[in-house]
């Protein structure tokens, strides 16, 4: 392993190379700045896997490394390395991000080859992978918050990639601004951790969490400071992962080209929230209230998502719904504690496969369809597109949940783990895992009917085709990996047993019901809603327009009025405000300046009046300057005597 | 000798001067008021001399004079030549003083 | 020792009177441009010879020092010497001073004479700037206070390009003298706190020295009253709410490279000010005080940002942003804690180049408009049009919303953390700020950047190599000052130290 860390900045280094180069290049990469691009992603991957391989060959006590790089902030007290924390959870991401960024690149090449700024979208690309890297490599929440940040930014400039569309570049703002609002929850927490442990690092701040020393600060560290800094970090993570209530950018950012979508907005960027609840593990569990809070917005944006999804026929919005969904599942097992850290990761990476596979797939439909999103225009493209729709079949198919395919081993064993637990708990959110998993079947296979079944809904203007190789090859990739990923891994144990140095080991809690019921149970709802599905989107025809429909459906059409929402509570007061400022600050503030200055010239005109030039009026003003004076004297004397 | 009755009398001739300059337009009235003044205050001078066996104010008022003199002298001949410029000789059209 | 600091004083002044000489004829001689681009870079070299003779390791004392008696009748004398954040600012000033020239290149239309008036007076500025952060004599630090208005005055009135550049630069006079004269009351009251000799009554002729005046046993009501003198002069200066009335004026009105000097470098003599003089000075008021400064100060973060929000003057807005900047700026310094303070002495260097690069960058839009446009409004589409300024602007912006990785980021988070410490809620609400800096540069980025090209601005040209010269040293700065900030943290952690140790000091 010593030999290979010093490997480890050039993770980042490599996209970042690739980014700089790209961006300053000018014209002259424009030839070949693609491929640039891939290869920075790519050689990262290398390096992933070369420190994969070195921290397989380490016991399993000793693969927690940080890698030290350079004195970053030292000042008044607060000493932040800038270095690299290496243990199985963040070489999970690398391998997640390299390996996914490295197929969505490729698939990109012919994807975007016809975009007269190809290079620019791949330096954005890279940008976003180096940002992404930074931010799970970090050893501090600080520079955690520069990758958390960076991704950010690398969104927003991906979302508004096409922005002389001006509604492409309000939904990259409002990306960046709901992230934002996450954001202050990050610094508020380091603000809190510097206060009670004096140090934002992993190393200092999560020991002390769990009740061991470290460098003294001034406030007494309590179950309510944790509670504060777990919430804040929450909040941070709400933005970052679209989690209730900050849930609505996710769907405008469907805005970006489609690769965009499937890395950033499924596979990596969107799940780091649930990184940072995974790697502040024990802040959580020092903070029993932040974790059922956790569960509740978790469970909360699980069927947010999933209803929400039901009713889009954009086929991108509904598998941003889904998203949504998913990371919820994520979130709830990151605040059940030990027993779900695990699972949350593990159907991340599952999801990250998967998600990906699906978007890449619409990608591929909307290729074919003259970049038209709406399913009711599908229908019947199993015929014109056979990879395509066999891989996302593939996908589909994990995403439900089905044995053996990927998300069954991921996704069952969060429902099990919800149903951990005593009192109310397990059975609240198990119930709310379990219909999540029901409803999920049914948008999901609504999905897949509505555009690969069926009969054909669009005219003859349309030529569907398949895509070129370029595309068709990363998703090939991707459905092989939704279809044994999960097995693979889940067997035996083999991740739980890997992410043991970071999550710890859990003993084996036995759920409130039995597994093998939980399971069926599972399955029959996932059964029902897919055979439900089958039956109104595949077996009838589906209407080319979208009927009226419940004010269920319409409500989810809507996104569950999310935007009227925060337009009423926070935009509209927001403009007001402004307003009143504006007229506030000529009119109040500027003015009572200008008002003073006006005061002062005015009583200069009054006192020039008495300058009229009339030597008797002056002699009269002597005359009484004399008065006074000895009048204030005779008093004077009088008192003094 | 009552010092009480000297001072009221300069007292009123001072008023009356004074009056008389706030009051009169024509600027030799004006003049007349101001050599009141100056005769009130020449009083007091010598009243309050006699008062203290002290020759200082005599001296004084004798300053005073030759001022009030040389004032007179040089104040006439200023206002025959506004009245020879301006045909008045009243203060009030003289508001040059004026910024 | 060769005086450094004196020299940097001295040469702009020469190079100024270069300027003036300049090419008046057609015969071969360097025109006004060339001259003063020279001048300035020549004293960009000297700034490194300074920088090479300071020692980090005793960044808390003034360093290059020299001292000679002026007018010892009344205590004061020509003392010169920085400490680690007086050396940062004076290189603030000395690195923007050639940025401007080279961004003014083509400023007053072409017209030559005018030209050759603006740069002299820019040379002129940079040297008092280069003075005031280096003065240790108050009394000297006061004229230098007053003498800068001078040709801030001319370089908004006679210059700027607004409508309104006489009402802006009269009402900049009026603020910054009102300022100016309360402190000077303030100067003398401080003055006859000095100890003086008990037979003649005389004080030393060195009585104005700012190490003679640390640590008097001044009446705690004088010392209130003296601090407020002072501390008002420097809000003004600042600017902090309610008093930051003139700034939107003056960046809507003046010549987008007046904007940088008075705002990213001779503002800076506010917090500067604050840092330096009240604290040390006035330890007991300045906690006195700091309830409500603390308050106004993020008052100012949220006011200025939600202001720049509103407005559509794209120079007025980045105006408040200061406003907002400096709020954070002034939050720092008066929590009294280290890691705050040096976050403000950081972010003071990194605001000036943050700020200035998106004044530029912004000037370099609006001369492309045809009819010099600051209204966003008047703006549409251009990132297909211009890629380049659109990037360089977005880098700019981005800069001035303290994107993690630039500079500005590092000395934010360290104010607001610091200032957590010292005043939780008010930290916490200043938090918000962050929040509303996204939007306010988003929000101009969108309007002006994106979307079709609105009508006539089909057909600009992108920036060119003197433009991307002047954007990319800005930006490489903060990009470096991001990811190594260590290397200016280290000339503003013991100064800090020490300004927090004399506040908490006199608690005791």
């Amino acid at each position: 392993m010593d030999n290979v860390i010093g490997l480890a900045p050039w993770l980042v280094g490599f996209p970042l190379l690739g980014a700089a180069i790209l961006l300053l290049g000018g014209k002259a990469a424009d030839r070949w700045g693609h491929w640039l691009g891939v290869a920075a992603s790519a050689a990262s991957g290398v390096v992933g896997f070369i420190l994969l391989a070195a921290m397989l060959g380490l016991p399993d006590d000793g693969r927690v490394l940080d890698h030290h790089l350079w004195t970053w902030l030292s000042a008044g007290g607060l000493d932040v390395d800038l270095g690299i924390r290496l243990d199985p959870l963040s070489v999970t991401f690398v391998m997640l991000v390299t390996f996914v960024g490295t197929l969505i690149h490729v698939y990109s090449v012919a994807y975007m080859a016809h975009d007269p700024h190809r290079r620019r979208f791949f330096a954005y690309l890279n940008l976003f992978v180096a940002a992404m890297l930074t931010l799970v490599l970090a050893n501090s929440y600080l520079l955690l918050f520069v990758g958390w940040e960076g991704v950010g930014l690398a969104s927003y400039l991906l979302i508004g990639f096409w922005d002389h569309e001006r509604t492409n570049a309000v939904a990259a703002k409002k990306a960046f601004v709901m992230n934002r609002v996450g954001d202050m929850g990050l610094i508020a927490a380091m603000a809190l951790m510097f206060a009670t442990v004096g140090s934002v690092s992993f190393a200092d701040v999560l020991p002390a969490a769990a009740g061991e020393a470290g460098p003294a600060g001034r406030l007494e560290p309590s179950t309510g400071t944790w509670t504060a800094i777990a919430l804040l970090l929450l909040l941070a993570a709400c933005g970052k992962s679209a989690q209730f209530p900050l849930q609505a950018w996710l769907g405008d950012a469907m805005a970006g080209p489609t690769p965009v979508s499937a890395l950033i907005h499924a596979a990596t960027m969107v799940t780091a929230g649930v990184y940072l609840m995974v790697r502040s593990a024990t802040i959580l569990e020092a903070a029993p209230t932040a974790q059922l809070v956790v569960v509740l917005v978790g469970g909360i944006t699980l069927l947010f998502g999933a209803i929400v999804g039901c009713a889009k026929d954009d086929i991108k919005k509904a598998l941003a719904a889904s998203t949504m969904s998913q990371i919820g599942y994520m979130m709830l097992a990151a605040g059940l504690g030990p027993v779900g850290y695990a699972f949350a990761i593990f159907h991340l990476l599952t999801h990250g496969f998967f998600k990906a596979g699906l978007f890449l797939g619409a990608g591929s439909v909307m290729h074919g369809m003259d970049d038209n999103v709406d399913m009711r225009g599908y229908g019947g493209l199993s015929r014109f597109l056979p990879v395509t729709a066999v891989t996302m079949g593939l996908g589909w198919l994990a995403i439900l949940g089905v044995p053996p395919f990927s998300g069954f081993w991921s996704k069952d064993r969060i429902i099990e783990a919800a149903f951990v637990g005593e009192g109310w708990q397990p059975w609240v959110f198990g119930t709310v895992t379990l219909v999540g998993a029901g409803i999920t079947a049914f948008y999901m296979s609504r999905l897949f009917f509505m555009t690969f079944a069926g009969t054909r809904r669009w005219d003859d203007d349309h030529h569907p085709h398949e895509s070129p190789f370029l595309m068709t090859a990363p998703m090939i990739v991707l459905a092989v990996g939704s279809v044994a990923l999960g097995g693979l891994l889940a067997i035996g144990g083999t991740f739980t047993t890997w992410l043991e140095p970071v999550t710890g080991h859990v003993e084996h809690h036995e759920p409130v019901l039995p597994v093998w019921v939980i399971t069926t149970l599972t399955l029959v709802l996932v059964l029902g809603g897919a055979a439900l599905a089958f039956l109104q989107y595949a077996a009838r025809r589906v209407p080319a327009r979208a009927p009226h429909g419940s004010a269920l459906t319409r409500a989810a059409r809507r996104d569950l009025y999310q935007d009227p929402a925060n337009e009423a509570l926070v935009m509209l007061p927001g403009q007001v405000l402004t307003r009143t400022a504006v007229y506030a600050d000529k009119a109040v503030v500027d003015g009572g300046w200008l008002g003073l200055a006006g005061s002062v010239t005015r009583a200069g005109d009054q006192i020039r009046k008495a300058q009229n030039g009339y030597a008797r009026s002056y002699a009269a003003m002597t005359l009484a300057g004399v008065l006074v004076i000895a009048g204030v004297a005779g008093i004077a004397a009088a008192v003094t005597q | 000798m009552e010092v009480t009755n000297y001072a009221v009398l300069a007292s009123v001739l001072f008023a009356i001067g004074a009056t008389t300059v706030l009051l009169r337009r024509n600027a030799i009235v004006v003049f007349m008021g101001v050599e009141l003044m100056l005769n009130a205050t020449n009083l007091a001078f010598v009243t309050f001399a006699r008062l203290h066996g002290d020759l200082t104010g005599q001296v004084l008022a004798f300053f005073v004079m030759v001022v009030a003199a040389a004032e007179v002298v040089v104040g006439l001949a200023i206002i025959v030549t506004i009245f020879r410029t301006r045909r008045s000789a009243s203060v009030d059209d003289v508001n040059l003083l004026k910024g | 020792m060769f005086p450094w600091l004196t020299a940097l004083i001295a040469w702009p002044l020469v190079a100024a009177a270069a300027v003036a000489a300049s090419g008046r004829s057609r015969s071969g001689i360097p025109g006004p441009r060339a001259t003063a681009l020279t001048g300035a870079l020549v004293e960009v070299a000297l700034l490194v010879g300074a920088f090479a003779q300071f020692e980090t390791g005793a960044a808390a004392e003034h360093q290059l020092a020299e001292t000679y008696s002026w007018i010892p009748q009344i205590g004061a004398s020509y003392a010169v010497g920085v400490d680690g954040v007086g050396l940062l600012l004076v290189a603030l000033s000395v690195v923007l001073v050639p940025l401007v020239i080279a961004a003014a290149w083509r400023e007053q239309g072409g017209d030559m004479t005018r030209l050759r008036r603006y740069l002299v007076l820019v040379l002129i500025l940079e040297a008092f700037m280069v003075a005031v952060f280096s003065a240790r004599d108050v009394f000297l630090f006061y004229v230098l206070f007053e003498a800068m208005l001078i040709p801030a005055y001319f370089m908004i009135g006679a210059f700027g390009h607004g409508p309104q550049r006489r009402y802006a630069a009269v009402k900049f006079l009026i603020f910054s003298l009102a300022g100016g004269l309360i402190m000077l009351a303030a100067v003398l009251a401080l003055y006859f706190q000095a100890p003086a000799d008990p037979t003649t009554g005389l004080r030393a002729g060195d009585a104005f020295l700012t190490d003679n005046l640390t640590g008097l046993a001044i009446d705690p009501v004088t010392e209130r009253l003296i601090f407020c003198g002072f501390f008002l002069a420097f809000a003004i200066k600042a600017p902090l709410f309610p008093v930051h009335t003139w700034l939107p004026d003056v960046a809507e009105n003046a010549p987008v490279g007046t904007s940088t000097l008075l705002i990213c470098v001779l503002d800076k003599v506010g917090t500067f000010g604050m840092l330096t003089l009240c604290l040390p000075l006035f330890p007991e008021a300045s906690r006195w005080a700091a309830p409500v400064i603390v308050a106004l100060a993020v008052v100012s973060v949220l006011y200025g940002a939600i202001m720049a929000i509103g407005q559509d003057d794209l120079l007025r807005l980045i105006g408040y942003t200061s406003v907002s900047h400096f709020g954070f700026i002034i939050l720092g310094i008066f929590t009294f804690s280290p890691l705050g303070t040096a976050g403000s002495s950081f972010m003071m260097l990194n605001h000036g180049l943050a700020t200035g690069a998106l004044f530029l960058v912004a000037g370099f839009l609006i001369a492309r408009h045809p009819a010099r446009s600051q209204l966003i409004s008047e703006y549409s589409g251009l990132r297909t049009v211009t890629p380049v300024l659109a990037g360089m602007f977005l880098v700019a912006g981005l800069a001035t919303l303290s994107l993690p990785g630039l500079a500005t980021f590092a000395s934010e988070i360290m104010v607001l953390v610091g200032s957590f410490e010292g005043s939780p809620a008010a930290a916490l609400v200043a938090i918000l700020g962050v929040v509303l800096a996204a939007v306010y540069v988003l929000l101009t980025y969108q309007r002006i950047f994106t979307g079709k090209p609105a009508e006539g601005l089909g057909a600009l040209p992108d920036v060119g190599g003197r433009e991307r010269a002047v954007a990319g040293v800005l930006v490489a700065a903060l990009l470096v000052l991001g990811l190594v900030p260590q290397l200016a943290l280290t000339y503003v952690d013991s100064p800090a130290d020490r300004t927090v140790a004399a506040v908490e000091g006199s608690n005791q």
